[in-house]
């Protein structure tokens, strides 16, 4: 009764928040609307959606033994308190993506990015964890790339693998630019984040040296160290002579970047790459506490209106409508086809009880969608004015601080060059104009955030704690990243030569990883040469990538469930499926054949081409224009290969299916048999 | 573990449960950063394998990270 009651309550409260968010117009709103909106969707979706999967659609068995029970082995088959594997899962899943991808979507106005990272959470990427979780913990953990192969055939799962490497090496080049534009000319950001290096190579020796396994005490002293780094960069940024060394230029940065991960891919993991995990692990989920405790009691405006102009697909930040864009845009926040990969890796191996993947599967999807929701809220709360002069590249507004005003205040949202030269000021940077990427501007907005609650004349303090948080977590993806994509690509190798194929051969180690470090460097060296920033070409591609790597994981959980002869439940995972098709699909389609140079690659590269051929570039752009058009051009085909890719494995499932409903034969489900749990209290009804 | 977890949603009386609560946190913490990894593995062997030899701590931690670095461990 009380459960049911609550329930109401939760829905009228939800419905109310949801409403006031859009229908609110032309005055403006508060973030706990946001805040409140998004919890009640959550917490409507994990109690009455999530359960009615489990028990009806996933058919969750209490009483079966997991692989963690019967493989239990005390390494990685460990049965786990859910509340543990909840937390390491959601360690695992939150990265960059739902900070950047809010604040990069931001430029439509509030409404159509927040919406669609309710809805897309609660129907498609909490199902699509909570899914693929329990699909492989029947399947003793096996990773999505086996499932594929495994249900679908080797089509399948070719096409899974050969996406993970693209979307891998997409996302590193886009991370990696985040990055760049983030240090740039900033000798503070510059020196805080190298003094990470020394710091996570300190921890890695005391964890493998002097105190084996003492996780916690060497992260205190990593975290610690690294937080004095922030306040030793302040230092350094007022000593005239010193500030020199860290201070350059995006080209220099980008080739720093792409040494420095090369590094981490091919030093042994415990030196580099481990220890920094700790320290960005520890340090994401202090700061997302921090960012929910700050913004509920601050509760600040929402100064961007609720849809700008921009939805006509004119936008300054990159181009095309509000459809599919935005859907493409906030990737992670929303569905992530990456969490696939992890919620079929590590996570089925610790899961104590079948019940258990609600909370760690979905629960912990909502909890990554509400970080979406507050990086949507940090973005939103700056004057747009501001929001448009720091996240728009020299190439559309102009490089003069003067001409970008004039141009950002024309569309409506007034800026002038003072307030923005005072608002650096505060932040302790030297200018804040076409700082793309999303990682200045959520700097700015956290700071803001964390000035008003937690010290005002910190400001600059908080601004490049928040520069260093972003950065440091985003260098973990990219050194995870580069090493799981160097492990696929030895995979392939390996069939060409053999040798090729072993993952500690070290010749091998150091060609494969040379290799995927050049694929995305280069795209990287693109972006950052691009005058008009290079987020606008990479964040779309990724955006695609990653919806497309989604696409795939819900084709493979339709395939299974529909073999597994409960056809009509089989909507669940095929709406949220059928409608990535159609977005991805658009998206593709229009980056692709679009006549309009702002969005489609192939007209940006023949505009760029005819501008070079009548000489009305000036030199500077003459000289970088050729590569410029040839990365348009390989984008275009990138962009055609994932679109490839992602019907291959929708017309593979399609075929199964219909083998399935034909009764012809099938491929045998790779289920592990049932066996009963003898854990104490697994049995037990409800949950 | 589940146990653990009914104690901290158990009333308490006084200094004594309060220490129990802090006890069981810290405990859940531990086991969350994987600090006690090494003495779980230690209490699993000697339950189920009491004959076989014991991985040194420094080596059964080496091996717990090249494990944890070699599939999909971390996201976007």
């Amino acid at each position: 009764m009380m459960r049911k009651l609550s329930g109401v309550v939760l829905a009228v409260v939800g419905a109310f928040a949801v409403g006031g968010l859009a229908l609110h117009r032309h005055e403006p709103i508060n973030s706990l609307w946001m805040v409140t909106a998004a919890v009640c969707c959550y917490l409507l979706g994990y109690r009455f959606y999530a359960a009615w999967i489990a028990t009806r659609v996933l058919l969750v068995d209490r009483s079966r033994a997991t692989p963690a029970e019967r493989l239990n082995n005390g390494r990685d088959f460990v049965p786990t308190h859910r509340a543990i594997v909840f937390g390491h899962h959601f360690a695992a899943i939150a990265g960059p993506g739902p900070l950047v991808g809010p604040t990069l979507a931001a430029q439509f106005g509030y409404l159509p990015g927040t919406l669609w990272i309710l809805v897309g959470a609660v129907v498609g990427g909490c199902v699509q964890d909570m899914t693929i979780l329990l699909l492989s913990t029947r399947r003793d953990g096996r990773s999505l790339g086996q499932m594929a192969r495994d249900e679908l055939g080797p089509l399948g799962g070719f096409a899974a693998l050969i996406g993970t490497l693209l979307i891998l090496i997409v996302l590193a080049a886009v991370l990696g630019l985040v990055v760049v534009n983030a240090m740039k000319h900033s000798p503070w950001a510059t020196s805080t984040v190298s003094a990470t290096i020394p710091v996570a190579i300190l921890v890695g020796l005391y964890l493998r040296l002097w105190r084996p396994g003492r996780v916690l005490e060497g992260s205190l002293i990593g975290v610690t160290l690294v937080v004095l780094g922030v306040l030793a960069g302040g230092w350094i940024d007022h000593q005239p002579t010193l500030r020199t060394w860290f201070d350059y230029a995006a080209l220099p940065l980008a080739g720093a970047v792409v040494v420095y991960v090369w590094l981490a891919a091919t030093l042994p993991v415990w030196l580099l790459l481990a220890p920094r995990d700790y320290l960005s692990t520890f340090l994401k989920l202090g700061i997302v506490a921090m960012l929910a405790i700050a913004i509920v009691v601050t509760h600040p405006q929402i100064r961007m209106p609720a849809v700008t102009q921009f939805i006509d697909g004119s936008g300054p930040l990159f181009g095309g409508k509000v459809f599919p864009f935005v859907f493409i845009t906030i990737a992670c926040g929303a569905i992530s086809g990456f969490h696939a990969l992890v919620s079929s890796g590590t996570t089925p191996k610790l899961i104590t009880n079948e019940a258990d993947v609600r909370l760690v599967g979905y629960g912990s999807m909502a909890l990554e969608s509400f970080v979406a929701i507050m990086a949507m809220i940090a973005a939103t709360l700056l004057d747009p004015g501001v929001y448009f002069a720091i996240n728009s590249g020299a190439g559309v507004v102009g490089s003069a601080p003067e001409i970008a005003v004039h141009t950002i205040s024309g569309w409506g949202f007034p800026v002038t060059v003072e307030q923005m030269r005072s608002l650096a000021a505060a932040m302790g940077e030297q200018t804040l104009f076409a700082r793309t990427g999303g990682a200045p501007s959520l700097a700015v907005g956290m700071a803001s955030i964390f000035g008003n609650s937690f010290g005002r004349g910190l400001l600059a303090v908080w601004y490049h704690f928040a520069i260093m948080f972003e950065v440091v977590f985003i260098l973990t993806t990219l050194d995870a990243g580069t090493r799981v994509g160097r492990f696929i690509l030895q995979d392939l190798l390996g069939h060409a030569w053999a040798p090729l194929g072993r993952t500690s051969w070290y010749p091998s180690v150091l060609f494969a990883s040379t290799l995927l470090v050049g694929a995305w460097g280069y795209f990287l060296y693109v972006g950052v040469i691009d005058p008009n920033g290079g987020v606008n070409i990479l964040w779309p591609l990724f955006g695609i990538a990653n919806q497309m790597l989604a696409a795939i994981a819900l084709s493979v959980a339709t395939g299974i469930i529909i073999k597994s002869g409960r056809r009509r439940y089989a909507l669940v995972t095929l709406v949220p499926l059928a409608w990535l098709a159609v977005v991805t699909s658009t998206a593709a389609w229009q980056k692709i054949t679009s006549p309009d140079p702002h969005i489609g690659f192939l007209a940006a590269a023949a505009d760029l081409a005819a501008k070079l051929a009548t000489g009305a570039l000036t030199a500077e752009r003459a000289a970088v224009a050729p590569q410029l058009i040839f990365n348009q051009r390989l984008d275009a085909a990138l962009t055609m290969l994932f679109t490839a890719l992602l019907w291959l494995v929708i017309l593979d499932m399609a075929r199964v299916c219909l083998r399935r409903v034909r009764g012809l034969p099938l491929r045998s489900s790779s289920e592990a048999a049932y066996r009963e749990s003898r854990l104490p209290g697994t049995a037990l009804a409800g949950n | 573990m589940r146990r653990a977890a009914n104690l901290l949603r158990a009333p308490g009386h006084g200094l004594h449960s309060l220490w129990e609560r802090v006890r069981v946190l810290w405990h859940g913490l531990r086991t969350a950063t994987g600090d006690d990894a090494y003495e779980r593995y230690c209490a699993h062997q000697r339950r189920h394998h009491p004959h076989e030899p014991l991985m040194s701590r420094r080596v059964f931690c080496a091996e717990a990270t090249g494990r944890k670095w070699n599939g999909v461990s971390r996201c976007c």
